[in-house]
């Protein structure tokens, strides 16, 4: 029975990872299309998120299945528990990658191209973020965990320049409201990505310590010994 | 909180095998305690010493203490009778005497005395009230016990304990002789009881340890590995040892 369940952990580890590949290959066109004010591509990305939507589906039933069948406990019971929360993660990311892709299309066809703002240090920071926080996941790494979480200040930061670059073109060009609006709803979507990046850290750092930092997590960073999280 | 009962640095042998090493554990009161670990890593032992049954066993030596309430259950003049009867046990299997459902319940009183100011007949019906049997024997207190089915036969054992009103009971794998219906009705008189008495209980059933106690100990070749919460140790055990056992991955 433990050949099983060991067999049925690797299984969902490679199928969760799996998501986290689709999902990221959709932030990243959603990127490139934003880049290059690319529709088709922006298409691409809409359309494959029904795909992503199946698999956490999927992932979701398997985490059920294990829990009523194996009764996992200890680290094994938090694998579980941190899969399912990740595999929702991940789905909202692809939700935001759509979103994004969406903003992109209403941008162009609408003809508002004019009005444009340089996402390129947000959209690489919010990516990194998830990227390391799967990283995280994969080598069981607090210490990563932790280090995505700090980033998310940096996006916020951005965020708020975003905002700032917005009210001002509003005020000052009224007529071009509409492609700032886009511009503005883009943004929030690369601040959510970065947010649910952080939030996969946090459960990567339950999974490898068995504590939950949620709502705290920079006091817990203050009180934790900053690079020697992992026990993994 | 206090201890119900503690043990100090307690060592076992049976001629030259050291079964217990060095056991340090203080048992919280009225509350369960899950004393696991694999098949001779001495935690019958531990439970056995609780009420000093060990030393019917030849050859045995004990060194260390063993604290009821602060006071050494070892030193000179402890009376073995009421010491049994403070820390009462029921086992695997159940074990009701050829006797009477009624005559089963009062034999202990025989033995111990009964209670200034008690009647027999109250006792029975209580003790069979506690262990939720007295509605399904009360028109037969007279036929045999062993006439009863596994699960009745085991609460009827728990019931004769409680007749003599102990303040532990001591539960060597109660259930692993019932079926999962019979072990559920079981487990959930376990936590009635826990609120009026301090229960420790051995089990190799990892999913009723975590169901139904409290707190949790883990042995391994005769040593106390981890002790703490049971949410803790199934959760987010300390040692790797406990965590390899309790997810199945010892040995």
């Amino acid at each position: 029975m433990t050949r099983h369940f060991q067999h049925e952990i690797e299984k969902l580890k490679v199928r969760i990872l799996a998501l986290a590949a689709l999902v990221e290959k959709s932030v990243r066109n959603a990127v490139t299309a934003l880049a290059e004010r690319d529709t088709e591509m922006a298409q691409v990305v809409i359309g494959e998120d029904r795909e992503i939507d199946l698999v956490e589906v999927d992932i979701e039933e398997e985490c059920q299945k294990i829990l009523a069948l194996h009764q996992p406990v200890a680290h094994d019971l938090r694998f579980i528990i941190a899969v399912l929360k990740i595999n929702a993660e991940l789905e909202r990311i692809g939700d935001a990658a759509v979103s994004i892709a969406e903003q992109i299309c209403y941008w162009v066809n609408e003809g508002h191209t004019d009005v444009s703002y340089d996402f390129e240090s947000m959209a690489k920071k919010a990516q990194a973020m998830l990227h390391n926080s799967l990283d995280a996941l994969v080598n069981f790494n607090a210490q990563t965990a932790f280090e995505v979480i700090a980033e998310d200040d940096k996006v916020d930061e951005i965020y708020g320049d975003v905002h700032r670059f917005v009210r001002r073109g509003v005020q000052s060009a009224p007529h071009q409201s509409g492609g700032f609006i886009h511009l503005l709803a883009i943004s929030r979507h690369i601040e959510r990505i970065a947010d649910h990046a952080s939030n996969i850290a946090e459960v990567v750092i339950y999974l490898v310590e068995g504590r939950i930092i949620r709502h705290r997590a920079k006091d817990a960073m203050k009180q934790d010994t900053f690079g020697n999280g992992s026990q993994s | 909180m206090d201890a119900k009962i503690e043990t100090k640095n307690l060592n076992l042998y049976y001629g030259d095998y050291h079964s217990l090493k060095g056991v340090n554990i203080a048992i919280p009161p009225r509350s369960i305690t899950a004393i696991i670990g694999p098949s001779g890593c001495g935690k019958s032992t531990l439970l056995r010493c609780f009420n000093r049954m060990n030393e019917l066993i030849p050859g045995v030596i004990i060194e260390g203490e063993i604290l009821l309430d602060g006071e050494n259950i070892h030193q000179q003049g402890t009376d073995l009778i009421r010491l049994r009867r403070r820390v009462g046990m029921v086992f695997q299997r159940p074990n009701p005497f050829p006797l009477s459902i009624a005559d089963n319940i009062t034999y202990g009183l025989r033995v111990h005395g009964t209670p200034p100011g008690q009647k027999h007949s109250d006792i029975v019906e209580n003790s069979l009230r506690a262990t939720l049997l007295w509605e399904e024997v009360k028109d037969k207190l007279h036929s045999p016990a062993l006439a009863l089915s596994p699960e009745q036969q085991q609460r009827l054992c728990i019931s004769r304990v409680l007749a003599i009103e102990p303040e532990i009971l001591l539960m060597d794998e109660p259930c692993s002789a019932l079926d999962p219906i019979a072990t559920d009705h079981i487990e959930d008189l376990m936590r009635d009881l826990s609120e009026s008495y301090t229960i420790i209980i051995v089990t190799h059933n990892m999913q009723q340890a975590s169901r139904v106690s409290s707190w949790s100990a883990f042995m391994l070749m005769g040593e106390l590995i981890e002790f703490g919460p049971t949410v803790r140790i199934f959760n987010n055990p300390r040692d790797k040892r406990t965590e390899a056992y309790i997810s199945g991955r010892y040995g």
